[in-house]
């Protein structure tokens, strides 16, 4: 029944085959058709650009008020290609390998293997469009290393890859409104999905500036709204980011696919207190040259800089010699708990792990600037000041980022650092050619569960995000539309509108109407700590069990005793993020359903009950090799349908890091 | 770093929608830790409104990382407040001391109209960037990224102009509410990459053009927008810009 649609032929060859006998639709046929993109980030405006030069009527959303601000921006370290520019042993291969291996061997071969194809061609794109990469002195691009990997493929623009990348989509996607063939409607958030005879064709937003309701209609909805980290309530994620729109469309029929594959982020600046609003990530890409360590000691509380060498744990390279710091995600932010867990934390919360550049600030950096400049025997100061320039132009908006947010100085002092929810592996369960199981929708980005597995690799978000847009959809969508050209725009009168926007405003009534108590926001405080207590880093079968029971009660509780100030008809962001919340508050059950479902422990999803003998996460591929696509039935209730995976080139093994 | 709590008097600029005059009203916030952001100090306070049954104070805010460009207030004379460099929500509260009084306002420009309290519509940047802010090539037309050099030092100039956040403190600054320093780094992003070449003169007279209609003002080198540009924005992008623009403009009179 769930039919990932992967087309026959050697893994190698299926993309190009699959492009070579894709249906098309003609220039003339393109103008008539309507599609709808909701997002903006690189998925969306990726996705809008490149259909918009194809010559669909595209039109985009997103809740910002402008397309350059969705949370792609916020990206820091780099994005992958296969280039092999470094002549170190890289490949579109080694790039499908690490991706397969890195996610623990629960994603799909086919969807994974054609990301690795084109992610060649997202650099040569980027760079057309006047993304300033790093670059070399002799002019040509620079790469830096990221977990999970042995080569150097991490394309970067210093710490705001994701800034940069994306001024690049929004630019591109900013001459297709100039030239009409996107309409943008910013400030504006989809609250429903409009489902016609089993095909999407449409949705209903709320203006945010007025507070009106709107119907738009198109022959297809692309949504790119990006992941639901937030459900945690404390992730890196920014404030915005949330479901709504892939809740909309799962109640709408799309299967949500392995929900509960979750990224613990290592390297964040620690909570601090409860005033707290969102975490900070820190690059993984400072773990090429920062070494992470806690004391020797338990409960040390002498101050790093006064810790002698040899009283330090350098706990990574330790545990695992062959890839140290570069370990993959999930692995460290384990391996920092348990340290911590057992009492070797740092700072006043002693939930912290040190993150230091000296070693590397005076030896990688400050030596090869001493030779390069032609100083001989440079004393210890001439090589911290050399090498402070390096990491400052590498890294200098992360360290500026933390010195303001900590007070501290991390030229000087190690960061302090701990796991962050960061990214979400799971989402829209889509086939080969990203649509999900509804006809003519399609789910792009972060908001698809289809390419990470259990653990996604770094710098592989953004590659994925552009390959959709850019790459992917423009080829796959043409194969749905070709056999829409006949069909007239639906007009927005249509009873499937009436009652989708009925239902919205009387959502939105209702929420109104309850007049409570507590605030949005403390409900969402709630949910988070249930979530981050029991569905977080490790989960147990009882500790799950309980967190259904809370959030369903919780649940019950917010539809009783929510209080919104302010109108419907005007600007209120207490009613968007209302709304917002209801929608966690659902995920989150769903979320601890799916990992209680999936009783082994596999990437960043650790059931504590399921590891081997050295801690590791323990797979049980006789009986989890397969995506779990929730099918929602009705409140509480859904169905477990299974997509089975196979691989045909890997053969997948406990993963070893060692 | 030593903690402290503190006690503050805000005075924040209140106003319903685009067509109502606004005013600005006074706030009590107690206990403020030195570690919090300025924003989530808003957070604590709008808590409180709430619980009092009153409505909050809305402002822009995404990211929280200094990266996005949305949060923008104008702190105590100043946008985004008193630190150098630093956007509002990277603004910390060690930036103030027990019993502080803070004035908070939105950006005052005729072409960033005020929608609520602290927000305004910023889409005429957006605009701007439609009239020329990219270069016009389609997907898939690309050569090999490596097959274009640039210098190392052209990059890294083209890289600090291009991290602009389009946050608009520039025009809040700025005595004339020009935009030039916003227009100029996108200008000189481009201009300096050799991808940017073959349409840099039509771009550098269709932004200005747009920027005018916009209702932006003009330039007049006083530098306010330089000094409080959180990504540290060069003035030479102005300088940039108008060598562009003159020449654009002679060979257009031809
Ligand atoms: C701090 C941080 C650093 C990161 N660094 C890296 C990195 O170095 N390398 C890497 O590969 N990945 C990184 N990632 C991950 C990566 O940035 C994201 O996974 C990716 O950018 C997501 O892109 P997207 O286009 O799918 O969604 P987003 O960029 O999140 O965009 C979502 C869009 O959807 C819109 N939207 C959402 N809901 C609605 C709605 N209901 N109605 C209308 N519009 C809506 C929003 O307005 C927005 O435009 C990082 C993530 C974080 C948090
Ligand atoms: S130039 Fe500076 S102040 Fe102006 S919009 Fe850009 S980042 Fe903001
Ligand atoms: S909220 Fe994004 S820059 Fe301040």
């Amino acid at each position: 029944m769930l039919d990932s649609k992967i087309p026959a032929g050697p893994l190698e060859k299926k993309w190009e085959d699959y492009k070579g006998h894709v249906k098309l639709v003609n220039p003339a046929n393109k103008r008539k058709l309507e599609v709808i993109v909701v997002g903006t980030g690189l998925a969306g405006a990726s996705a809008a650009a490149a259909l918009g030069e194809l010559g669909y009527q595209v039109k985009a959303y997103c809740f910002q008020d402008s397309p350059r601000r969705a949370h792609s921006i916020a990206a820091q370290g780099g994005i992958n290609a296969a280039k092999n520019y470094q002549n170190d042993g890289d490949s579109v291969f080694r790039l499908f390998y690490d991706t397969i291996k890195g996610g623990d061997y629960r994603a799909r071969e086919a969807n994974v293997h054609r990301l690795a194809e084109v992610s060649v061609n997202i650099i040569d794109q980027c760079v057309a469009q006047g993304v300033p990469f790093a670059r070399e002195y002799g002019g040509l691009l620079n790469n830096r290393s990221f977990g999970g990997t042995q080569v150097k493929r991490t394309f970067y623009a210093a710490g705001q890859t994701g800034q940069q990348l994306l001024i690049g989509a929004y630019q591109a996607l900013e001459r297709q409104v100039a030239l009409g063939n996107v309409k943008m409607y910013s400030r504006h958030e989809m609250l429903e999905l409009v489902v016609i005879d089993g095909k999407a064709r449409g949705i209903i937003c709320r203006n945010l500036v007025t507070g009106e309701l709107e119907r738009h209609f198109g022959h297809a909805v692309l949504l790119c709204s990006g992941g639901y980290g937030n459900v945690f309530y404390l992730s890196t994620n920014a404030m915005g980011s949330n479901v709504t729109a892939a809740w909309k469309a799962h109640k709408k029929g799309a299967f949500f696919g392995n929900p509960c594959f979750t990224q613990i982020h290592p390297t964040c600046i620690p909570v601090t207190g409860d005033h707290q609003s969102k975490l900070t990530l820190m690059s993984e890409s400072l773990r090429n040259d920062g070494r992470i360590w806690v004391p020797k000691k338990k409960d040390d509380n002498r101050r790093a800089n006064d810790i002698p060498e040899d009283e330090r744990d350098y706990y990574l390279e330790r545990r695992y010699p062959a890839f140290g710091n570069l370990v993959p995600r999930d692995v460290a932010s384990r391996a920092a708990k348990e340290r911590c867990d057992a009492g070797y934390g740092v700072g006043t919360t002693k939930q912290a792990v040190y993150l230091d550049f000296k070693y590397n600030l005076i030896n990688k950096y400050g030596r090869a600037e001493a030779n390069k400049q032609g100083i001989t025997n440079p004393d210890q100061e001439t090589l911290i000041r050399l090498g402070k320039e390096v990491v400052k132009e590498e890294y200098g908006n992360l360290f500026d980022m933390y010195e303001k947010i900590t007070g501290e100085n991390p030229y000087e002092v190690p960061m302090r650092i701990y796991p962050a929810v960061h990214y979400t592996m799971g989402g829209l369960w889509v086939d080969y050619e990203l649509m999900t199981s509804v006809k003519g929708l399609y789910a792009l980005g972060e908001c698809n569960f289809s390419d990470h597995g259990a653990n996604r690799l770094g710098a592989s978000a953004l590659m994925q995000g552009l390959a959709d847009g850019y790459f992917v959809i423009p080829y796959t969508l043409g194969n749905y539309l070709a056999d829409d050209i006949a069909t007239k725009p639906i007009p927005t009168t249509h009873e499937a509108f009436e009652a989708a926007e009925k239902s919205v405003r009387e959502r939105i009534d209702t929420l109104m109407n309850i007049k409570g108590k507590q605030s949005v926001e403390s409900f969402h405080k709630r949910l988070g700590k249930i979530m981050w207590n029991k569905c977080g880093m490790a989960r147990n079968e009882q500790g799950l069990k309980e967190a259904i029971v809370e959030i369903q009660e919780l649940k019950k509780e917010f539809w009783q005793d929510v209080r919104i100030p302010g109108e419907v008809g005007e600007m209120n962001p207490e009613l968007d993020k209302a709304n917002r919340v209801a929608d966690f508050i659902e995920l989150g059950e769903l979320m601890c359903r799916d990992a209680l479902e999936r009783a082994e422990s596999c990437g960043g999803h650790f059931r504590e009950e399921s590891q081997t003998e050295e801690g590791e996460a323990l797979r049980h591929d006789d009986r989890f090799m397969f995506v779990s696509a929730w099918e929602y039935k009705g409140d509480s209730d859904w169905n477990l349908n299974k997509e089975e995976l196979k691989y045909e080139m890997i053969k997948p093994t406990q993963r070893n890091y060692k | 770093m030593e903690h402290y709590n503190m006690n503050l008097t805000l005075k924040v600029w209140k106003q319903k929608n685009k067509d109502t005059r606004g005013s600005f009203e006074t706030f009590h916030v107690k206990d403020i830790s030195s570690e919090m952001s300025f924003l989530e100090m808003f957070d604590v306070l709008n808590e409180q409104l709430i619980e009092e049954g009153k409505e909050p104070i809305a402002f822009d805010h995404d990211c929280r990382e200094g990266i996005c460009g949305m949060c923008s207030m104008y702190i105590n004379g100043r946008p985004h407040g008193p630190w150098h460099g630093t956007t509002t929500c990277q603004l910390h509260m060690r930036a103030f001391k027990d019993g502080d009084t803070i004035v908070v306002e939105p950006w005052r420009a005729n072409a960033f109209p005020v929608l609520k309290d602290l927000m305004v519509d910023r889409d005429a940047f957006d605009r701007i960037i439609q009239a020329g802010g990219f270069i016009s090539v389609n997907t898939g037309n690309a050569q090999d990224g490596n097959s274009i050099p640039i210098e190392k030092e052209k990059a890294d100039q083209a890289f600090a102009a291009a991290a602009c956040i389009g946050c608009g403190a520039c025009v809040a600054a700025c005595k004339n509410s020009s935009a030039m320093l916003f227009v100029s780094a996108k200008v000189s992003h481009l201009a300096l990459l050799p991808q940017g070449d073959p349409e840099k003169k039509t771009r550098v007279l269709n932004m200005i053009a747009q920027m005018d209609k916009e209702g932006f003002g003009a330039c007049t080198n006083t530098g306010a927008c330089e000094a409080v540009c959180p990504k540290e924005i060069s003035l030479d992008n102005i300088a940039r810009l108008n060598k562009e623009y003159l020449s654009a403009a002679a060979v257009i009179d031809k």
